[in-house]
């Protein structure tokens, strides 16, 4: 299976590649991308370098232009993909319809990819954007069983990847309201979930106290981790006593399941975290990578030491084990 | 192998260092950070409008903070007994932390997380600096001591001694990567 790994800068992409990826996604700095920080991410020059540096390491890069098009600035959005073409991308990882129409026909030759944002879960869904965008992989959604995975690997009739590790979202992929709700700014249009603008943590006594706009996210103890403040991750207070009611902060790792989602007919394993440093992306890569080399040589497969890597500084396997069904 | 926590100074060392004057730090300060941007001239590229804020760099385990001015054109650094209130935002944990933060030893998102690290004030000008500063790959003990001349060496050894323990050896695998058909 394929090892795709993330990278927000240049520097990033370098220590993905030398930790072992087979591609790197990576995004423009703007509003094109899903992962629109302040500070990160590639200019154009620095992309076409990259591009360079990676394929003369024989890695691929992957470009994500995976946010919706807004009404009225949809020249943003195709001059992203005009321009990752023309600095010899390896393919383009797109959700919107327009702009993989706008692909397909504009660059018929350009490789596609269709994002998580997408939402594609079922066969039927997967073959539309197949027979009308020619799409060559589709990114599935993070609420997909292993079963499911492998149901829609007997139908599909392009690859799939999927997410092995980073954090996750209970939204319905592609569509998310909560961090526009409290803070004007979306996931989706501007690339952006829980802008930075707009958290604060501050010390009061000896709690810890994490804001995202005008909402009080959570309160931590001293001894507790302090996620970062998503609605979606908040801790509420009902009437039956406070916790996380949509979602606890875990972040998956699927490790464990290399072997079942290889025998699933995956093609490529998915590494989150964007907007992480070169030591996270270096540490999980590396991980990633040995975990593979164990799988193919039927050695046991550890990842040991990864939770402390990730937001609740706990992890889980998500959907792939729907334990509650 | 990932770094384990940032190893935190001992109290001795924060007894031992309280009564010391500031004065003479602040010139090295200058000539390290100047040292560093001269070696990275597109460090604060990155910033964009949050170049020239005051960032409070606040060392836990040690008797003096300092403040960072992070821009282009004439950066500025300076240690101070506390920090004053009016910076744009401050970043406390263990000096080791922070110099991880500067070498890529250590994930600033992993140390928040941890609670090692607490970032308070404007976070996205913490993020964009954070962002800077990891695509730089600076090596901060080689060229911070490399400036200090005669100093260079016992910095180095003092600096490497307190992290050697937490250090991991990267393996040198390298892959054999997939051709896509």
């Amino acid at each position: 299976m394929e090892l795709v790994c993330p990278a927000g800068t240049p520097a990033a992409l370098r220590a993905a590649i030398g930790a072992g990826a087979d591609a790197v996604y990576c995004g423009f700095s703007d509003e094109t991308n899903a992962r629109n920080f302040p500070g990160l991410n590639f200019s154009r020059e620095e992309m076409g370098e990259s591009i360079a540096y990676a394929h003369a390491e024989k890695a691929k890069v992957l470009v994500a232009i995976n946010t919706f098009p807004r009404a009225g600035a949809t020249a943003i959005w195709r001059r992203a993909v005009d321009d990752a073409v023309d600095l010899g991308a390896d393919a383009l990882i797109v959700a919107d319809i327009g702009l993989l129409d706008y692909v397909a026909r504009t660059h018929p030759h350009q490789r596609l990819h269709l994002s998580v944002q997408a939402a594609a879960a079922n066969p039927d869904s997967i073959q539309f954007y197949v027979d009308n965008f020619a799409v060559r992989r589709v990114v599935l959604p993070r609420v997909l069983s292993v079963a499911e995975i492998a149901a829609i690997n007997l139908d599909a009739s392009c690859e799939t990847e999927v997410f092995v590790f980073g954090g996750l979202c209970v939204m319905a992929e592609g569509r998310c309201s909560l961090s526009s709700y409290a803070t004007g700014q979306s996931p989706n249009m501007h690339g952006v979930c829980s802008p930075a603008s707009h958290v604060s943590y501050r010390q009061e006594g000896d709690a810890l106290v994490s804001r995202l706009g005008d909402f009080t996210i959570n309160r931590f103890a001293a001894d507790e981790p302090a996620p970062y403040p998503t609605l979606c991750k908040g801790r509420f207070s009902t009437k039956s006593g406070s916790g996380y009611i949509f979602e606890d902060p875990a972040s998956l790792d699927a490790a464990a399941l290399l072997p079942a989602l290889r025998d699933a007919g995956v093609t490529a394993l998915k590494i989150e975290g964007r907007q992480r440093s070169r030591a996270y992306i270096e540490g999980v890569v590396r991980a990633f990578r040995e975990a593979l080399e164990a799988l193919d040589s039927g050695r046991p497969i550890v990842t040991s030491g990864l939770a402390r890597m990730t937001e609740g500084q706990t992890t889980t396997s998500g959907a792939y084990r729907k334990s509650w069904r | 192998m990932l770094r384990s926590r940032p190893p935190v100074a001992p109290p001795l060392v924060r007894l031992a260092l309280a009564p010391l004057p500031l004065a003479p730090l602040q010139p090295l300060l200058a000539l390290c950070l100047n040292a560093i941007v001269g070696r990275h001239p597109n460090l604060f590229d990155r910033l964009g409008a949050h170049a020239g804020k005051r960032i409070g760099l606040n060392p836990t385990d040690l008797p003096f903070s300092f403040v960072l001015v992070p821009r282009r054109a004439r950066p500025a650094i300076r240690a101070v007994r506390r920090l004053p209130p009016d910076l744009d935002a401050n970043i406390s944990g263990p000096f080791a932390g922070l110099i991880g933060l500067i070498d890529g030893a250590y994930d600033g998102d992993a140390l928040v997380f941890s609670r090692d690290l607490l970032v308070e004030g404007d976070m996205e000008a913490v993020l964009a600096l954070r962002n800077a500063i990891d695509n730089a790959e600076i090596d901060f003990v080689g060229e911070a001591a490399a400036s200090l001349g005669v100093l260079a060496g016992p910095a180095q050894v003092i600096v490497r001694a307190l992290r050697r323990a937490h250090r991991s050896a990267p393996s040198s695998q390298r892959t054999t990567r997939r051709a896509w058909s």
